[in-house]
């Protein structure tokens, strides 16, 4: 017999019935009776201090039922403990072009759009910044964008771990550069919703887009003055969150604001437009990266200096500056290394979380890096990197521990797919082939408020018609996360998936999860979903044992029976097991928790509770492109990934996600960027801001790779994120090979390709004698 | 703006909705009709979530006025099947991974259906040619294709079975 019956096996998503009948509703979707519609008025100016904010005349329009300004939210708030920089509507100043003073409830959208326009706000506007590097300099507190924030640093990490200057000195071989990453958002199909219900028993239901429903509630509890208790917070479906629903988004507190001011249900729906600038994406980064290594190819040390664009509100700024520098770490042995990283505030919308947090744009730094290091070493990059990996399981000099290390695999099944010895070096000119590694964690092993509570919690209940009831926090955004815990239920108490009923996310009625990010849910939710399991199970073996004159250790729970492993005769249907069980105790319940042991928590230096992780992913990646000389034009064609997910749980959606992850950072790579000028967005709508169609998307081949983590659910690790990182410098690797020109500036655009060709032209044509080595980007 | 009155052919019925002159099909699908399936995604028809057929043709329902399609045959994701059955397309975006979190998928299947409506033997790079009208942030479109490849299976099994081939020109006549 097969050793699972359930996971393994490519499995549909069990909501994707609802999706594809379009019956499944999403929060725009939910209308109740009485609702209105609410608008918000934004900022048009980057940095001013707001001199009078007058609402009568909006007040006065027939039709309006509230107009809300920071008078009736003066709380501030934000996702860390250490950033409660925000407040929903501003009153002393604006801080970007779109940051929030007031919003409006009305009966329709066209009311509550004139309603707007009546509001009168006068600014004096303030010097504005918006380089990271010029925000630094600023002398003057007075143009500070937060007075408490000197030179506009929101938070610097200085990090030495190992003997950086003996590193250099051992090193034979070093390199310096400075490589450059633009700003880029989550861009999620579903533009954000919420629909905020005051209930007549003076209690706040809130419906919302979101990743983090735990957190919705506890900061309304804060802004709307109410205690958790009286606020229920439910999830609806999601369409795509990638980060930019994991923190608490304006229009999540000014509809619940509104909704409690006119005590009526209010809607918010962004345009697209202010989904841009909502943002929450990645920020702009500037890194500096040294490496040194030996002649035989060993890293000896690393010094990276990392600047990040913030944006004008802290968010997640330490997390993901942090993450760029704790995760420098875990995926190659590194024995000493530096690490200066600076947040810094700027007068443009709060950057954040988005897929691959903080790791992305580091990656890629230090990814192209290998691919010089290599060439300057004479080495293969696929052999550079083999001589470079962990012995793990280990603890790496940040003090994080790993567990499982899928790498070695993921890198030789890319060479072996993609061809690669056949083909770096060796293809015609214009043609290339790049590789390139990554990895991320399985969950952050800290919780975003310290504290020892578990980090997840499921219960599961069984009553008389044998149905399975699984209620769960984790937030199911199009990932899959409900039918990976479906699925582990199924597979301990040994049903079919059908049998089981998942109610997710609705903080009234399921226990806390505290969201999905950093691809927490399947390791975490899924081993809450395994201990519940289990913990059922020994009740249904018990009663069952007795009915059968067995010890319950012999039973065995496997396609809806249970029976003895030495006698599989001797059995009871699922049905009859139940029935059996309730006699002796009613309803059935049972409860599974998960958090991180203390091993993988990290180390105690400042800064250290970011990058710990239970447990990390690894993928290794090959691209193929061709460039343009002429023109620049680059098209990708293929690329192979190989993930190391630990066990797939679910392969359809394992892959789905690594193939997304994959897609993400193709965008990133090579057409994706957030243009400013003055704080203003120059490209704020799908049209604009392209994101890959069809018709650019690159053919892409996954791999998966099976580590068995000792402490995954079933061995499983995460599958969502890891992959992103290692497209970018793939396809720089690949532009390098079939060209010749090194590109270390995102996105990898034709004029900065032809930029580079024409410099290299330009440099070659005085000597026509320059060295011809052997590489292939040395190819004329 | 005052309402006027309109007679609209929605997934093969009459509907009679009072609503402005002005107002744009998708809202009118999905506020007065209550056919939330189709989408709204983006400001600038960019995106591809509130596609419909119209005559069998996927068009964009956010950017066209609801009063000029009085008379024409509107086909949205809730009519692809019978209530209960799915349409091939939507077998294929279920079983092989083409929705993810969702959202783009109601435009994907009415542009799919409409490929396939003209095409029975799509090419990949025709596939690719055809959904590039429509964004998906979350799949990478390889399990899009995949479930293209499996709803073309389906609907070779059971060709012109209960459900199977709803198109707006058969209703229309």
């Amino acid at each position: 017999m097969a050793e699972f019956s359930v996971i393994g096996k490519p499995m549909p998503m069990t909501d994707a019935r609802a999706k594809v009948t379009g019956l499944g509703k999403y929060t725009d979707d939910l209308v109740v009776p009485g609702m209105l519609v609410g608008k918000m008025l934004h900022s048009p100016y980057p940095h001013a201090r707001i001199q009078r904010i007058d609402t009568t005349r909006a007040e006065a329009l027939p039709g309006v039922k509230a107009v809300a300004t920071g008078r009736d939210a003066p709380n501030p708030y934000g996702i860390l403990p250490i950033g409660h920089d925000e407040r929903v509507f501003q009153t002393d100043k604006v801080r970007y072009i779109g940051d929030n003073v007031a919003a409006v409830a009305a009966t329709s959208a066209e009311l509550a759009e004139q309603a707007l326009a009546l509001i009168e706000v006068e600014y004096e506007p303030l010097p504005a910044v918006f380089d990271p590097l010029a925000a630094m300099q600023v002398e003057n507190p007075e143009h500070w964008i937060h007075s408490n924030k000197p030179r506009n640093i929101e938070k610097e990490y200085h990090h030495v771990f190992g003997d950086v200057a003996r590193g250099f000195a051992e090193a034979e071989i070093v390199h310096a550069e400075r490589f450059y990453a633009g700003e880029v958002t989550h861009a999620a199909m579903e533009p954000h919703a919420t629909l905020a219900v005051w209930e007549p028993e003076e209690r706040l239901t809130v419906y919302s887009s979101t990743q983090v429903p735990y957190y919705l509630q506890r900061t309304l509890s804060n802004v709307c003055e109410m205690p958790m208790s009286r606020i229920r917070v439910v999830k609806p479906l999601v369409g795509g969150g990638f980060g930019g629903k994991s923190e608490v988004i304006p229009l999540e507190v000014a509809a619940a604001v509104l909704a409690k001011k006119a005590r009526r249900p209010v809607k918010i729906t962004y345009t697209r437009e202010e989904v841009f600038y909502a943002h929450r994406g990645r920020p702009i980064s500037y890194i500096d990266l040294k490496v040194g290594i030996t002649r035989e190819g060993r890293i000896t040390a690393v010094e990276a200096r990392m600047v990040q664009d913030g944006g004008a509100y802290c968010g997640y700024g330490p997390v993901t500056v942090l993450y760029s520098g704790n995760l420098l770490h875990a995926i190659y042995d590194i024995p000493a290394a530096r690490y200066d990283g600076y947040r810094v505030l700027t007068n443009k919308p709060a950057c954040g979380a988005m897929r691959g947090h903080g790791t992305v744009n580091m990656r890629f730094a230090f990814e192209c890096m290998l691919d010089v290091l290599a060439e300057m070493a004479g080495l293969d990059p696929a052999e550079l990197r083999r001589r470079n990996l962990l012995r793990a399981p280990c603890v790496t000099a940040n003090q994080l521990r790993v567990t499982s290390y899928g790498l070695p695999e993921c890198i030789e099944r890319v060479v072996e797919r993609s061809g690669w010895a056949a083909k770096r070096g060796k293809l015609p000119f214009g043609r290339g082939i790049g590789m390139a590694c990554s990895h991320y964690v399985s969950g952050a092993a800290n919780p975003i408020i310290r504290s020892n509570l578990p980090h997840t919690t499921v219960y599961i209940k069984v009553d008389r018609d044998a149905g399975i009831t699984v209620y769960t926090g984790a937030s199911e955004i199009g990932q899959g996360s409900d039918t990976i815990q479906v699925q582990i239920v199924a597979e301990v108490l040994g049903v079919r998936p059908e049998r089981i009923r998942l109610v997710a996310a609705d903080t009234e009625l399921t226990p806390v999860d505290l969201g999905s990010y950093s691809s927490r849910v399947t390791f975490m939710a899924g081993n809450a979903c395994l201990e519940a399991a289990r913990n059922l199970r020994t009740q249904l073996f018990e009663a069952a044992a007795k009915k059968l004159g067995c010890a319950p250790e012999a039973l065995q729970a496997r396609e809806e029976r249970i029976f003895s492993r030495h006698d599989p005769q001797r059995a009871l249907s699922f049905e009859e097991a139940v029935a059996t069980a309730l006699e002796a105790q009613g309803t059935l319940v049972a409860k599974g928790t998960y958090a991180p042991p203390e091993e993988a928590r990290g180390g105690t230096f400042k800064g250290a509770g970011v990058g710990p992780s239970p447990a990390y992913s690894y993928s290794a990646q090959t691209a193929e492109v061709s460039v343009d000389p002429e023109t620049g034009q680059l098209t990708v064609h293929r690329i192979v990934v190989a993930h190391d997910c630990g066990r797939a749980l679910n392969p359809l959606t394992v892959e789905g996600q690594v193939e997304g992850s994959v897609y993400m950072g193709f965008g990133q790579a090579v057409q994706e960027e957030m243009l400013w000028r003055n704080g203003r967005l120059m490209n704020p709508s799908l049209l604009e801001y392209r994101i890959p169609t069809t018709l650019e998307t690159p053919l892409i081949e996954s791999i998966l790779v099976e580590s068995q983590d000792p402490e995954g659910p079933f061995g499983a690790k995460e599958a969502g994120e890891g992959s992103l990182a290692a497209t970018l410098p793939a396809i720089a690797s690949a532009v390098y090979d079939a060209v010749g020109v090194r590109i270390h500036s995102l996105p990898i655009t034709p004029e900065k390709i032809l930029a580079a060709l024409q410099e290299k032209q330009r440099r070659a044509a005085p000597s026509q004698t320059g060295n011809s080595g052997g590489h292939s980007g040395g190819r004329p | 703006m005052e309402k006027i009155l309109l007679q609209l052919r929605v997934n093969g019925e009459t509907r009679q909705v009072a609503v402005p002159p002005n107002k744009l099909l998708l809202d009118v699908l999905r506020e007065d009709l209550g056919l939330t399936g189709s989408k709204r995604g983006c400001d600038d028809s960019s995106c591809g979530c509130c596609a419909v057929l119209i005559d069998g043709t996927p068009m964009l329902s956010c950017v066209a006025l609801a009063a000029s399609y009085v008379g024409a045959e509107i086909l949205t994701v809730e009519g692809l099947a019978p209530p209960g059955e799915l349409h091939p397309v939507q077998e294929g975006f279920a079983v092989s991974g083409g929705a993810q979190c969702g959202y783009c998928t109601p435009g994907f299947l009415i542009t799919t259906k409409a490929l396939l409506d003209r095409n029975p033997h799509p090419t990949l790079e025709e596939i690719r040619e055809a959904l590039s009208s429509n964004l998906c942030r979350c799949t990478g479109y390889m399990q899009i294709y995949e479930s293209v490849r499996l709803a073309l299976e389906r609907w070779a099994q059971a060709p012109r079975a209960a459900g199977a081939r709803p198109s707006a020109a058969e209703g229309r006549d």
